[in-house]
């Protein structure tokens, strides 16, 4: 970093000497932001209390799993039969089956978000059933208006008329061709076990950008960054002081969640936790990078936030396939989600815990990530340059 | 000291001086309106669970007539973009590991002819756990593929069972239905609560709080001139998206649009009262925004946007019922969509009103005990 070299002004000789890197003074730098970062409550509030939190709602509140959805049963026929199938509704743990007489009862139901489907079991069912031909059994609607579980509406409710069906003719003929799905890495299906390393990343992004842009812009924001920057401390030596001290946070922050992952949650960690720190400790080059990119080109707290919230919070939380897939996006937001450092720390997350150190998936991620983050540092340099001019 | 009288002229004086501190600065004032927007185009189109453009694997060891029908339904099948044909199990299991596809199909030998003989043949389907939600959809769009290969070789026997299904307000279950009205609450949220906590924040780090002290201004005078700036942006980002809902994004709005633009300017008030309560415990900005930070991500969270808040545990739900958001998403996903008559409306409007007043009046407290 000797880029000061080439100001003119005012820098003879000697100053340009005394700007070499120097490890004191850089301990020395790092004690003093180290005091500055952990003397505020609000950043332990971020580095600590909110993993905590966010962990325990991607644990607890964001299930992808629907269980126990609200449908409503309309039994209009009172044969035997009909009774046979609302009694299967009933019986499903997916579904939470409640039993009406009059259509028009339910469908108010499901315009008020009481209700996410219906089954009608109509009238003439019975006819119907003995018929054994075109026209419908039964009536499932849903309300698409919350089109996830409306899908699950409708496969569970299929699932349940079919399999009392199939209870009726005993000899029917088996499928001709079975898929024997198995679930690699996640045999239980629990979406909270592919969400919560996921939530890492998050947080993460969260301490590494948003912090650090935050804490960089207040220094330009009330002009003592300057005052640094004119001191015998070398460009390299302040901003390695300043982020130090968040890329130990985010380190410790990232033990806290794995090990609360692991042992609370009961995510497997079927990954080496060196993979998991190397992943980490690379992550934080892009997230530092872009924090301290934001903060030199917003030099402002409220523009730092907002600007790290909405090119490093969300794109992180909707971008980096932790929630929504990547594959299932139009190419244009595919190649945008390139960009988003998160995406190939979310991707190797997952891997790390849920199916081992696979270092094809983490080499091309370890790499992907190192590139944005010199990227992000090489334009932060150009920017503070700029920025003291 | 706060015995003085609610001025008008002097509230309007401070009203302008917190648009001003706003919106002074070009960079703001594009930072405000810009980035909300265009994170709703491009969320808008990234927000889906639905599979699409993956690829699967085939490991075909049978020669037969039926694997290879199979294989030419998945080829033409439009949610896969690529069907790679393997020649070995390993190399199967190790597509999986690296992610390259989501779902591996292992073809046994004896597939066609089992089939034949009248039996299941049986083909076993790897699926990427990690991707778990997507794994189940895939499996599900395989299985009807494999129901369709099935219903060729005995036609006639085990019709599918006939149900109708009719999907509601949305017949064709467009995800982006969803996320659009979903998106304006959460971005509104953002910059609402972000704006406000700041503004107490942000007097008390510039030192500038202790003229406030000094100077006649009432506590009410000051909560509502730190709120009409974050209130008035708020509604208008929240109607502008709710425009590009209906404009661009072509989402039937069948609601009443007079009930959802109260219920907008009531959402926008209880978050600006959270935010001022933030602002007020808030000794410097960063102590704000990120406390900003710590309550509205887990709102979010819990407000049912990203699942149904039926599904969490008791306890979260009756949290769930203090987020104003949670309410919030209720009205404009049933006005765009569900033409919610006024009576549901009310019903999730009263609770939106009785939050606004209690974080209100909370943050009048808060901002009073900072007075004194």
């Amino acid at each position: 970093m000797n880029g000061t070299t080439k100001h003119k002004d005012g820098n003879g000789p000697q100053q340009t000497d005394l700007r070499h890197f120097d490890l004191r003074r850089l301990i020395a730098l790092v004690t003093k932001e180290s005091y500055q970062a952990l003397r505020d409550p609000s950043t332990l509030l971020i580095a600590f209390v909110l993993p905590v939190v966010l962990l325990l709602l991607f644990a607890y509140a964001v299930s992808l799993d629907a269980k126990d959805v609200r449908v409503g049963v309309v039994l209009e026929s009172p044969g035997a039969a009909a009774q046979e199938l609302a009694a299967a509704f009933a019986g499903t743990k997916f579904l939470d089956a409640h039993f009406a007489h009059d259509r028009r009862e339910v469908a108010d139901q499901l315009v008020s978000g009481d209700l996410r489907g219906y089954v009608v079991i109509p009238q003439d069912f019975e006819q119907r059933l003995a018929q054994r031909g075109s026209e419908p059994l039964v009536q499932i609607v849903t309300d698409g208006s919350y089109p996830n579980t409306a899908n699950y509406v409708e496969n569970y409710a299929r699932g349940v008329v079919q399999s009392w069906r199939a209870g009726l003719d005993v000899g029917a003929p088996a499928q001709a061709v079975m898929l024997e799905p198995r679930y690699w890495f996640n045999p239980e299906l629990e979406s909270r076990r592919a969400l919560i390393p996921g939530a890492i990343a998050i947080v993460m992004t969260i301490i590494g950008t948003m912090l650090t842009a935050l804490v960089v812009a207040r220094e330009w924001e009330r002009g003592t960054m300057e005052a640094v920057l004119s001191t015998p401390a070398s460009v390299a030596e302040i901003l390695i002081g300043k982020l130090l001290p968040y890329f130990v946070l985010g380190m410790l922050s990232t033990l806290g969640a794995a090990a609360l992952a692991v042992f609370v949650f009961g995510v497997p960690m079927r990954g080496s936790l060196a993979a998991l720190l190397l992943l980490s400790a690379v992550f934080m080059v892009p997230a530092l990078g872009q924090g301290l990119l934001i903060s030199s080109l917003a030099r402002n707290q409220f523009l730092a936030a907002q600007i790290a919230l909405f090119t490093g919070f969300l794109p992180a939380f909707m971008l980096s396939g932790f929630l929504y897939e990547i594959d299932a996006m139009p190419a244009p937001i595919r190649a945008i989600t390139r960009a988003v450092p998160a995406r190939y720390f979310v991707d190797s997350l997952k891997t790390v815990f849920l199916a081992g150190d696979i270092w094809a998936v983490f080499l091309p991620n370890l790499a992907a990530m190192a590139a944005i983050g010199g990227l992000f540092f090489v334009i932060a340099k150009r920017a503070t340059r700029k920025n003291l001019e | 000291m706060l015995t003085s009288a609610f001025s008008f002229t002097r509230l309007r004086a401070q009203f302008i001086k917190e648009v001003l501190s706003v919106l002074r600065d070009p960079r703001s004032r594009m930072v405000v309106f810009v980035p909300p927007i265009l994170q709703l185009l491009v969320f808008a189109f990234a927000a889906t669970l639905e599979v699409r453009n993956v690829d699967i694997a085939v490991y075909n060891q049978d020669a037969g007539r039926w694997s290879h029908e199979l294989v030419q339904r998945l080829d033409s099948a439009r949610f896969i973009t690529h069907v790679r044909h393997v020649d070995s199990q390993r190399l199967l299991h190790e597509m999986i590991d690296r992610g390259e596809v989501i779902a591996a199909l292992a073809i046994p030998v004896d597939f066609s002819r089992t089939i034949a003989a009248g039996d299941s043949g049986r083909a076993q389907v790897l699926v990427d756990g990690r991707r778990s939600n997507s794994g189940q959809i895939t499996v599900a769009y395989l299985s009807t593929i494999a129901a369709d290969v099935g219903a060729e070789v005995v036609p006639d026997a085990q019709a599918p069972t006939p149900v109708v299904v009719r999907h509601w307000f949305n017949p064709n279950l467009v995800y982006r239905w969803f996320i659009v009205p979903g998106l304006t609450g959460i971005l509104a949220l953002f910059s609402a609560l972000l704006i406000t906590s700041l503004s107490i924040a942000r007097e008390r780090e510039l030192d500038t709080f202790d003229q406030l002290l000094v100077s006649p201004t009432s506590t009410p005078e000051i909560i509502v001139s730190k709120s009409l700036p974050a209130l008035a942006i708020g509604t208008l980002l929240g109607l502008f998206m709710i425009s590009a809902g209906v404009f661009l994004f072509g989402i039937p709005f069948t609601g009443s649009f007079a009930l959802l633009l109260a219920s907008l300017v009531l959402f926008i008030l209880s978050v600006v009262g959270i935010g001022l309560m933030i602002s007020a415990v808030s000794m410097t900005q960063q102590q704000a925004i990120l406390g900003a930070f710590a309550i509205g991500v887990p709102a979010v969270l819990m407000s049912g946007f990203a699942t149904p808040v039926e599904n969490m545990p008791l306890v979260l739900q009756w949290l769930a019922q203090a987020i104003p958001l949670t309410h919030f998403l209720i009205i404009v996903e049933g006005s765009f969509l569900k033409a919610m008559p006024p009576g549901d409306i009310l019903a999730s409007l009263w609770p939106l009103a009785l939050i606004a007043l209690a974080t209100l009046t909370m943050a009048t407290v808060f901002v009073r005990g900072r007075l004194q």
